[in-house]
This record gives structure tokens, sequence and C-alpha cells, in this order.
């Protein structure tokens, strides 16, 4: 077995047992990266010299008697959150040579727990996209056929556990950005609720929406990375420290008599069939389990794309405004006046999808406008948070698909943006609402391509939503599954192969 | 007929508050400083950084905007102000427009003899931003952020000023309030106090408003009063001649003495004001209001009246003091040592300020020690030191350095009055033997005689006798009959 088939709490056992050095593990990632990442084009950028160091230091805590569960392990990082002197660009032009000259918060306790940050995770243009093809470094593709995407934001990191390039990775989730890439690749990913994980250091694109989360192989992992990373930070005033805590301690399987709501509007026309068959078996494993499952209406989940989409790049125009070409990153060659400077800089630094999103948040903020978009989806965020906590009073969890499809093919979805948008249609009321939200696998459709079911919690009941991923984990194998593409030796010759397919479909 | 013209004016005052740290991270807000040195992540926003609000930037607000007399905001938040400029590290500016900290309140002021109320529409903290320093040699220009991030407060009245003399009462009241409050130093030409004037003119008797401008960069309070007369003059010029004021932002340029254009209403930018997602609404609790209420000084107003009526004050002597809070300070601890009210009043009012000119400081840099202080004041009512000594021991005191103690250098300087009997029978002996025409005089009935005579013994004495007692002594010798044995 390589090493890289472990899981992150695996490994963690093997390097306290001294099977494995620190070394050896961040040296096997570093390895997986150099020989396969041309297949997946799954990391932006993978410094090895402070990932040697991190190794070296966590080596150091263990020897020393620190023996967190992660010691020793390497984590991946999306590009968008900060790693101290690291390449930290948001897949855009615009943050080109950018190197953040502190740790993110997550980033700083994954470090304090002995864990190793490991190479940067390619991702949507600013975690603007849902199928991680904006990037400035070039398209991500999905590891169970490399003609689909990986889906997005977080695609690098999907896709790179997915394809055992790295053991487990934090992404970002705005609007499904962690648990829709993980479903598109076959692994777990967990969006916490929000305030659980600190925001400092992650660069924003919907500040009041964002949340760091874990990628991962199973949702012990994913417990695991939270278990480091969740808590209020001094350096976030949004974040907050709820009173369950011990993740991994939480996770007894046990779901007898936990009531599953099941949300009606999920299961329309809006899913592809093979999606609603497979989520309908994750339903009945779960009662199997000792679930109850119990019909519920979510009639305003309808309005969640559109509010969140005025949110979302509300926010955004502001948030991004800082890429000015002044301080730090790309700066145009030419130019003559200050509006020259700015126009350009932005202009020729940020890809279309970002453009996209800035006018339009731009837009909704204007003067005459605000109150007709801006105001209006303020209210009906509102609405979405009263109506969870209305519906979270007859059930314990939701269970519900994460995408209404399966991974589309590259350059597909970006030809049709509005359909795009509407494909987050399950995965953004959890970040309207604020609520913890975890994606798993739970079979494949008929082309082969994963399909992930979703648990969403009240705010703050995120332990139980992990709990009830691990029930059935415990029950299922769709999260061992193994994309064809990293059996060795085939690896690169499959990417070949099926690259050629997917030029011979297009 | 000429008509007459009636000036409105509402003003919006910027305030920096003097805490020790920045708004929203750690970095010292101290003045000046090498570019750049007092900046980190969070103030030059940097990606991924956030901002924390300083819970000292917080109260400080609420305590102004009690004095001003309004009503706090009890669920205030933050808004963002989106503008692209190169002094702005995250392009926009972290303020308040929703629901800022304070809204309708008054201050009242005294302007041409009258009292009048202005009315506060609303008072709100915010960011500042950075600094740009243009180098003409090098046609480049570089941002400083040391300034980013320094808390201010802004405080926009109604337009209820009709002369500059209300304007400038009004800037005074507010930094007597926030000085007296100690969170904020007012200093306009240090910046951490700026003014915009907003202004119309309309006929004398019209009650409708006229079209108005907005003047800003203006950095004293000399440059107010210019602006403000210039600003009026513009206006009743153009209207005068058939013109119309047209509604436009205008900057003040102090060395010509006049305002220029900057930008009309049509080009007034978007600011997009949206709430601050990074920053929760703040939740004003009703015991965070009471210590603040308790914080609150006695100000200047109740301290003068307290003055005139605890310590028989002149009004005049009271309102002097009264002026800084550390005189008024002073004065009450100067006679809790135990020198006499009206001559510790007599001392921080003339005394001081005057000494304090010769030696070219200025009042803020003077913090006497209150005991040696009312020492020396003592010892000059008692007579046991000249005045002109006294005086020299006074600016010693002030422009020491290091402690200071009145009674060792008195002795050192050996200006003690020693009060030698004999020294002193023989100094009036003398004098008056030797100046038989005032003697003359005074025993004739002109009596202003004797201040001569004292003058001279003084003169023999070296000052080292108490005026008092040579007085005494003087009169007595002169009312001797004269001397048989001459």
């Amino acid at each position: 077995m390589e090493i890289l088939d472990l899981t992150a709490v695996e490994l963690g056992e093997r390097i306290r047992k001294r099977e494995v050095s620190a070394a050896e593990a961040v040296e096997a990632v570093y390895d997986a990266f150099r020989e396969r990442n041309r297949n997946l084009n799954a990391y932006a950028a993978f410094e090895i010299d402070p990932a040697r160091t991190a190794a070296q230091a966590a080596q150091t805590l263990l020897d020393g008697g620190g023996a967190s569960a992660l010691a020793g392990v390497p984590v991946g990082v999306k590009d968008n959150i900060s790693v101290k002197n690291c390449l930290t660009t948001c897949a855009s032009r615009i943050l080109q040579g950018y190197r953040a000259p502190f740790d993110a918060t997550a980033v700083r306790k994954l470090r304090g727990a002995g864990a190793v940050p490991a190479g940067t995770l390619n991702m949507d243009e600013f975690a603007m996209g849902s199928t991680s093809e904006t990037s400035c470094y070039g398209a991500v593709r999905n590891p169970w056929n490399v003609g689909h995407v990986p889906g997005g934001s977080s695609g690098g990191a999907a896709a790179a556990v997915a394809a055992r390039e790295c053991f487990c990775a934090l992404g970002s989730d705005t609007g499904g950005s962690v648990r829709q890439p993980a479903s598109y690749c076959g692994v777990t990913g967990f969006k916490p609720s929000y305030g659980r994980v600190s925001r400092y250091g992650l660069v924003a694109y919907g500040s009041s929406l964002d949340q760091i989360g874990p990628i991962a192989r199973d949702v012990r992992d994913c417990a695991a990375l939270m278990d480091v990373i969740a808590g209020a930070d001094p350096f976030d005033a949004t974040s907050r420290t709820f009173p369950d805590a011990g993740f991994l301690d939480a996770l007894n399987g046990d779901i007898r008599g936990l009531r599953v709501g099941v949300p009606e509007e999920c299961f329309g026309d809006g899913a592809e069939e093979d999606v609603k068959a497979c989520v309908q078996e994750f339903l009945d494993e779960l009662r199997r389990a000792g679930a109850e499952l119990v019909s519920i209406s979510l009639p305003f989940v309808r309005y969640a794309v559109p509010t969140y989409y005025i949110l979302a790049t509300a926010e955004a125009s502001s948030n991004l405004s800082r890429f000015d070409g002044v301080k730090y990153g790309y700066r145009t060659e030419h130019y003559h006046t200050l509006e020259e400077l700015y126009v350009r800089t932005r202009s020729e630094g940020f890809g279309k999808e970002v453009q996209k999103r800035i006018l339009l948040g731009t837009f909704v903020l204007s003067s005459g406008y605000y109150d007709a978009y801006y105001n209006k989806a303020l209210k009906m965020k509102q609405l979405i948070v009263d109506g969870f906590a209305e519906a979270f009073g007859r059930c314990d969890v939701m269970a519900l698909p994460v995408s209404p499809t399966t991974a589309p093919k590259l350059g597909e979805s970006l030809s049709d943006p509005l359909k795009m948008y509407l494909s987050d249609v399950f995965t953004v009321p959890a970040n309207l609402a604020g609520l913890p939200g975890l994606s798993v696998p739970c079979g494949f459709d008929r082309n082969g391509l994963p399909v992930g079911a979703q648990l969403l919690g009240a705010v703050g009941a995120d332990a139980l939503v992990l709990n009830a991923g691990h029930a059935y984990q415990l029950a299922t194998d769709w999260h061992t599954r193994k994309p064809e593409i990293c059996r060795p030796p085939l690896g690169g010759d499959v990417a070949e192969r099926q690259r050629g397919e997917a030029v011979e479909n297009a | 007929m000429r008509e007459r013209w009636e000036t409105v004016i509402g003003l919006e005052v910027h305030a920096e508050l003097s805490t020790a740290s920045k708004i929203f991270c750690g970095c010292s807000t101290a003045f000046g400083g090498e570019p750049n040195t007092r900046c980190c992540p969070v103030c030059m926003g940097l990606p991924g950084t956030l901002p924390v609000l300083n819970e000292k930037v917080l109260e400080y607000a609420v305590r102004a905007g009690l004095a001003l007399h309004c009503e706090i905001d009890r669920e205030t938040r933050f808004d963002r102000k989106n503008y692209f400029y190169p002094d702005l590290p995250k392009a926009y500016q972290i303020s308040q427009l929703y629901r800022p900290i304070a809204r309708n309140g008054y201050v009242d002021i005294v302007a041409d003899g009258a009292e009048k109320r202005i009315r506060i529409h609303e008072m709100h903290m915010e960011e500042d931003a950075g600094k740009l320093v243009h180098s003409e040699f090098e046609r480049v220009t570089y941002p400083d952020y040391n300034r980013a991030g320094t808390p201010l407060l802004e405080i926009v009245s109604e337009p209820d000023f009709r002369s500059s003399a209300e304007v400038l009462a009004y800037l005074e009241k507010i930094r007597s309030l926030f000085t007296y409050m100690g969170i904020s130093d007012c200093k306009m030409q240090e910046g951490s106090m700026r003014a915009d004037v907003n202004l119309s003119v309309r006929p004398m008797g019209e009650t409708a408003y006229g079209v108005r401008t907005e003047t800003k960069n203006i950095n004293s309070l000399r440059a107010i009063e210019h602006a403000i007369e210039s600003e009026r003059s513009r206006q009743i010029h153009v209207i005068t001649n058939g013109g119309k004021v047209i509604q436009e932002t205008r900057r003040w340029n102090d060395d010509l003495k006049t305002s220029v254009p900057m930008r009309s209403k049509e080009n007034a930018p978007d600011y997009r004001y949206f709430p601050e997602p990074d920053l929760p609404a703040i939740h004003i609790s009703e015991a965070f209001l009471q210590a603040a209420r308790e914080s609150l000084p006695e100000f200047a107003e109740e301290r003068q009246a307290r003055f005139v009526k605890e310590y028989g004050l002149p009004e005049n002597d009271a309102a002097r003091l009264v002026a800084r809070r550390e005189t008024a300070e002073l004065f009450e601890a100067v006679v809790a040592q135990g020198a006499g009210a009206h001559s510790a009043a007599n001392w921080l009012v003339v005394h001081v300020p005057h000494v304090l000119k010769t030696l070219s400081e200025s009042a803020e840099d003077a913090h006497p020690d209150a005991s040696e202080l009312a020492e020396l004041i003592r010892r000059t009512e008692r007579g046991e030191i000249s005045r002109p000594d006294a005086l020299k021991v006074l600016g010693a005191l002030l422009s020491a350095e290091t402690p200071f103690g009145v009674a060792d250098y008195i002795r050192e300087n050996g200006m003690a009055v020693e009060n030698d009997e004999s020294a002193l029978e023989d100094a009036v002996r003398r004098v008056i033997a030797a100046n038989p025409k005032a003697v003359e005089e005074y025993r004739s009935g002109k009596t202003k005689a004797i201040g001569f005579l004292i003058g001279q013994a003084m003169k023999e004495l070296k000052g080292k006798s108490a005026p008092a007692t040579v007085h005494e002594r003087m009169e007595a010798a002169l009312r001797e009959p004269p001397s048989v044995t001459a």
C-alpha cells in the first residue's frame, strides 16, 4: 500500500508510532506533485523548502511528545488562504508574485498542532466559479475523467485529495466551493457553521458567507482537521466558539433516532435522475442505520441563488477593490494617470468571470439600485435564516443532493453561466443561513462520475452533521473508491487516454 | 436698494481620537514617524486581513456622543464607503452611514455676546486614510500608511451657524469638551481636528435655503474664518451678477486665500455604502452606557460657575482658568496645597502664561508640580521672597526637566528674604539721612514720597527684606521726630 493511500488520521497514527516520519510524508506528497500534477493541474504551486521546514518543526514537536492526531501530516492549502512567506495568489494574475507576510489563523493552528502546510492548491480565480476553470494557472481536471471539471472553486483541493496527490486539504466555501468539488471528485468536504473557523488570512470573496473548510478522504479526517482549525479568533470579529467541541471524539456512528429532514424541493425536476437515485440510496442507508426520515419543505430555497449572487458579488466588488496595482501584485506597464493605472491594472489582472462579478456587485450597490437589489437580498437572507430555523424544529439534520448534476465537461459550464449559477441551488442556502454542510460520496452516475450527498445542520450543529456522515461511511465504502488515474503505473497513460477521449468528444 | 444677505453654515468636523492604538488593529497612533513604520497587514489592507474594533474607540465615541447631548444608538454598526485612492489601502473606508453611534444632539455656544444652540445631526466613527507624499523632483508619489486606521469621529451639525464667530465658538466648544474628556487633543495644525464648511447665502428674511457648497482642506481656525468670508462673498457676487451658485465641493487654498472647485454634484462619487460584513453590529449595554455617563468630567462651564461660587473668583479669571482642563485642575491642586485662591488664580492666568511666553513654551508642554507651585505662591504671599525673584523661580520651575524643589532653589540662589532687623534699621536710617528732600516732602503731607524711600531701602537691602516690612519700618521711622543731633 502506498503511503498516499492512507487517510490523514491513519498517517498521523503511523507517524506517532514512528513508522513514518514527518519528512517522509511531505516528500511523498511532493513526489506526487512533481510526477503527477500535469495530469490534473491540481496545484497552483508547491514550494518545498517551507514545507520541509514545517515538517522539521512538526518532527521536533512530535519528538517532544506533541501527539495531536495530525502531527506530521501534510495538509494542502487552497491558493486563497495565506501561508506565511508563500505565494498566495487566488489563482489570479493580479496577485502574481504576492507572498503573504503572515499565516492565516487556520494555518497557524495547523502548525501549532504539528500539521505541515504543503503545497497551494489550484482553484477558480478568487473562488468565483463552480468548475476550477477560471484559474490563471489553467483548468483543473477531474481525476475520474480528465475531460470533466473537478467542480469549484476548491477544485484543486478536491482533485488532489481524490487522486492521492495529497492527504487532505483546506478549502473555502462561499456558495458551495468545498462541498460541490468534493461531490464531483468523490471525496468528503465540510463547510462549518459561519464563524466556526476564523477567516483571518482567507482572501475574502463574500465576507458574510466565506468559511474555510476541510476536504479529505473521509469524515474522520474532516473532523480531525476541524478539531485543529475551529474556534474563536481575536483577529476575526465574526468568529465564535460554539459549545460542542471534540469533533473526532464525537464520531460514534450512532444515529439511531436522528430525525433526517428530506426537503421535497430538492428531489424534483431540478436534479438528474442518477443523482436523485444515489441520494435516495443514501437516505435508505441512513434509515437502515436507525435514522428517521421526515419530509420537510423549504419553499424559500428557490430564492437562494439570486439572493446569493447579489450579496456575494456586492461584497466581492468591495473586497476586490484593494487590488489596484498600488501596493502589491500585478501592475500594468502602461499608464500615465492614476485612472489609467487602476483601469488597466484591473482589466489586465482580473479574469473575465471575476470582472463580471465585480461589475454585477458594483451595480447592485449603486445608488438608485441599492434598495431594489442589495437591501432586498439582505431581507431575503433573513427570511432564509428564519425559514431554516423553523425547519430545524422538525428535524435534526437535512439530507439533499450537493449538486443537481455530476461533473460537467470542461468548457461546458462557462458557455452557459446562468445554468452554472443555478447549479449552486443546493449549496448556497447553507452559506446564506450560516449552516454547517457536509458532502459525502454516495455513488456514481452512469458515466462513472461521483455523486455526493449533502447533510445540513442547524447553526452550531457541526458535530451532529459530521457524526451522521460518519455513520453513513461506516456502512458504505464509496469514500474509499479510488479513481483509475492514481493506480500506478498507469497514471500518466490514463490521463493521456482520457484527454484524448475528451478531445474526441468535444 | 441693496439686499442684505444671511450666511447659512453647517459644519462637518473630524476629530482624531487619542487612543494609543488604531481603530481596527494594534498599531500606534503616534503622530509622524518614518513613513510606513506604524502600520501592519491589517491597516495596510493586505489580502485576508480583517478589522477588529478597538473597544477604546467605542468608549470614547459614546462619551463624545453624550457630551454632545446625542441619542446613542444601542445597536450601532459600521458601513463601507467605497472609493479608489492610493492613500486608502482597502479602497474602502470603514465608516458609519446607516446606524451612526450618535444622533440628534446639540451644543450651546456664546458668540457675538449671545447664547445659541447648535444642533448636531449625527456623529459617527470611522478610520482615517494614509497620506500621499508628492516628490516634485522625481515626479513620483509615495503613499505613507502611518495615519491609515487612526480613529476619527465625524460630527455633522445642522445648518445652524450664521457667522464665522459662531463657527469658531462651536469649534472651541468641541475642543474644550473633547480635551476635557481626554479623547482628542483637537489640534488643527497637526490635523487632529479638521472641518469642512457647507455654506449657502440667502436674502435676509428668506426662509428657504440657498444652494450650498462644501469647502474642504481647511487647516486652521484663521483659515476657517477666511474661507467662510471668501465663500460668502463669492456666492453673493455670483447671485448679484445674475448667476446661480452651483452645488459643488471646493478646495481651500490657504496661500492664495481662495477656494477652487473640486467637483460638482454631477461628478460626486457614488460611494456604494453597505454594511461592513467583517464587523458584527455592536450592542451597547446599559452598563457600558452608564459607565460612560459616569466617566464624564465636570466640563468647563460647570467648573467655571463653581470656581466663582466656591472660591469667589471674578468670572473672567474663572473663565481663563477653565479654558484648559489641566489649568483648572492645577488651580484646584495648588489651592488644596494651601495657596490663596485669588493669588493662585492670578498666578495661573497672569504669571504662568507670561513666563511661558518668555520661555517660548506652549501651555500644553508645561506641567509644574502643584505642591511646588503652591510653595512658591505661599512664600510670595508671606513676603518671604521678592516678586522679581519669585518670577525667576517660576521660570526655573516651568523649564525644569527633573523634579524641582522651590525651597532648595530659593536657598541655593540666596533669594530668601532675611528680615535681618538690624540691617533693616540701618538701611532705613541711612536712606532717611541721605534723602532729606523726600523726607521733607513726606512730612509736609506728600505721602507718596514714601514709595521712593522704600525703593531706596530695598536697593540697600538687595531685596532681602519683605517690601511690606520695609514699608512698615519706614513709616514708623518717618513718624519719629527729626533728630536734634543732626
